[in-house]
């Protein structure tokens, strides 16, 4: 099916600033989709709020745009109840992890078998460009006009320790690894999470003099590497792309299809 | 035949009024005075082949049943004050995206963390405006274990009825209370299920045109119609709009939806009302003391009644208006700076003529209570 199939074209051109990277994330989503030859009807597509929670507006899947970082809690309600569908959760940085860090923890730790997918352009776009626990330390934002003193934290180890199952990295110029690696983690049983850098160069792009958006990717391209090259060695600075965790645990929904099995074996018991 | 009866706190009547009406799966977070419910389902469910889930806090529990909810599943969660707070944000959603679902709130002092194992009725105005917005909601209460069952069943009905939340607002004592419950047969109390669409695959499904009737039929995710859910404005697509006309025609439908039915939705219960002088007005524990108090003086030949509410949202005002139209005295009977009596107030002839016999310190309201604020009115 072509990607064009996927999508809700009636509803383009979608909100997204020209340059921005949402875009590539869902051309990269949705050609994963097709590779896989997953049917529109047995994906539910949940997002929250924000610029990248749009993109479920955009896609002819079963959709739901809830509320600012909840996106992962409406999603566990939806794949408990109906284990078989394929649940994918776009989100922003800030939604995933400022407002909905708590969601995103335990929804890892449950290894509940959710895709979500984190765009991670280091800033609030949808309102203007405030600084986001992804901004990292010494930005500058619209709520940080003498730069941030908060730090960031690295998505790849949080998620880690959280217990998903499943994490990995890449970004919007890297647009064939982003095919690939989402492929792996809709196909993972259990919790997965891929981080897409993503550039805004309307906010974060343009308060920092990254440039436009093309030399914004050029510096995804210049300050990443893959996991296990070389390149770290010459400099320690570089981000890694690629597959961090990638492991099988007992997932959610499994498992509580066998507790049932076993309470209705004691169902007269109280 | 045997009767199905059993001797059980009013959480645990709660329960088998959910099962009865079909729940099929629940989300919830500890909290005293609800956790009962919570504990029973984790046993239950799992029994019957439905869905328990311990969520990380009240928001994601308020999140994950309107998920399931969208999946075609009878959902329900249960709280206290500070839970209910916390489910505020989701349950507009759920007003805004017409999500059938039951949120119970076994109330207990507040504000804050308050007085949480003791009583209080002051979460009624919370019920009605808590979440942001003009909208309109349909909250239950119930004074005895018989009610807080059929309540809980009617709430299932009401919420798949109207494609809306529905409250049910009881309180502590009510919630730990023990007394008598007869479970129904099945089969006697009727159960409304989910209207589902008949639009075949294919055919231009719009998720959120009404039919004749004002009923909204459903579509399941993971079925043939793939639509879009937002709690943004949106039109019978489902899809985002600002558009003045289509903001204009949503947000009366969610209103006059519910206030339109109030005739249908608005429950009381009556005791020697006919001929009553004095008539106490009273719902959740409060109604059992004041229920004490008249039939004690009716006894004594004194004309006095009470009026019980069930439904507390959309409010009976029509039902009070009518029924205290030849009183002389209105008493309301709450525990809460009274919540209720405002409204009262709004829907008599003579507000003059209504007096609030409240308590606010965690303590069931006593018959003393009352007896001293109606010497001093009589």
């Amino acid at each position: 099916m072509p990607v064009q199939d996927y999508i809700r074209d009636r509803f383009f051109p979608h909100i997204w600033c020209p340059g921005c990277g949402h875009g590539i994330v869902l051309n990269g989503m949705l050609k994963a989709i097709e590779e896989l030859g997953l049917s529109k009807n047995e994906i539910v597509m949940v997002s929250g709020i924000g610029c990248s929670s749009r993109i479920s507006g955009y896609v002819d899947f079963h959709t739901l745009h809830t509320i600012h970082g909840r996106a992962l809690a409406f999603a566990s309600g939806v794949k408990m109840s109906r284990p078989e569908l394929n649940l994918i959760i776009p989100m922003g940085d800030g939604d995933a992890l400022a407002i909905g860090g708590n969601h995103f923890i335990h929804a890892a730790r449950r290894n509940i078998d959710l895709t979500a997918i984190i765009m991670n352009n280091r800033i609030y776009g949808m309102t203007g460009g405030q600084f986001s626990p992804l901004s990292g330390h010494g930005i500058k934002a619209s709520t940080a006009p003498y730069s941030t003193i908060d730090h960031d934290f690295d998505i790849m180890e949080l998620a880690k320790s959280a217990g998903a199952t499943f994490a990995a990295r890449t970004t919007t110029f890297h647009i064939k690894e982003i095919t690939s690696i989402i492929k792996k983690a809709i196909l993972h049983e259990g919790f997965s999470v891929v981080e897409i850098m993503s550039q805004c160069p309307t906010y974060f792009g343009k308060q920092n003099k990254l440039g436009n958006s093309f030399e914004m990717m050029e510096l995804f391209k210049k300050n990443t590497r893959k996991i296990g090259s070389n390149k770290k060695l010459e400099n320690k600075n570089l981000i890694e792309r690629g597959i961090f965790i990638q492991k099988e645990l007992p997932e959610y929904t499994n498992e509580y299809s066998k507790m049932v099995k076993i309470a209705m074996g004691k169902k007269n018991e109280r | 035949m045997k009767k199905n009866i059993s001797f059980i706190q009013g959480n645990e009547a709660c329960v088998q009024g959910a099962l009865y009406a079909g729940l099929d799966l629940f989300a919830g977070y500890p909290i005293t005075p609800s956790t009962e419910i919570t504990e029973l389902l984790s046993i239950r469910l799992p029994q019957k082949g439905g869905y328990f889930m311990q969520m990380e806090d009240e928001i994601a529990s308020m999140c994950a049943i309107i998920g399931a909810s969208l999946t075609g599943c009878k959902v329900m969660t249960a709280t206290s004050g500070p839970g209910f707070s916390l489910m505020q944000e989701a349950l507009g959603y759920a007003v805004m995206t017409e999500i059938p679902c039951v949120i119970v709130n076994i109330q207990r002092g507040g504000p804050s963390t308050g007085n949480p194992t003791h009583v209080s009725q002051g979460d009624v105005n919370q019920a009605r405006w808590g979440i942001h917005g003009d909208h309109s909601i349909i909250t239950m209460t119930a004074s005895n274990h018989q009610d807080v069952f059929s309540v809980t069943v009617d709430a299932f009905n009401l919420a798949e009825t109207y494609r809306t939340p529905v409250i049910l607002l009881f309180d502590e004592v009510i919630g730990h209370m023990r007394e008598k419950l007869i479970i129904p047969e099945k089969d006697d109390i009727e159960l409304i299920q989910r209207l589902k669409t008949t639009v075949s695959e294919g055919v231009d499904f719009r998720p959120y045109l009404p039919r004749d009737d004002g009923r909204i039929p459903m579509a399941d995710f993971g079925g043939t119609h793939r639509h879009n859910v937002t709690g943004l404005f949106h039109d019978m697509w489902g899809f985002p709009s600002n558009n003045p006309k289509i903001v204009d025609g949503l947000i009366h439908h969610l209103v006059d939806k519910i206030n339109n039915n109030i005739n249908i939705i608005a429950k009381v219960k009556e005791f020697h009302i006919d001929d009553a002088r004095t008539i106490l007005i009273s719902y959740g524990a409060s109604a059992r003391t004041a229920r004490h108090v008249v039939e004690n003086r009716r006894s004594r030949g004194e004309r006095i009644g009470l009026l019980e509410l069930i439904t507390l949202w959309p409010f009976p005002s029509h039902i009070i208006r009518e029924k205290c139209r030849n009183a002389r005295f209105i008493i309301v009977v709450e525990m809460n700076f009274g919540q209720i009596l405002k409204e009262v107030k709004t829907c008599i002839d003579k507000p003059e003529k209504v007096f609030l016999a409240n308590r606010v310190d965690g303590v069931l309201i006593t018959v003393q209570d009352i007896r001293t604020i109606l010497r001093i009115v009589q």
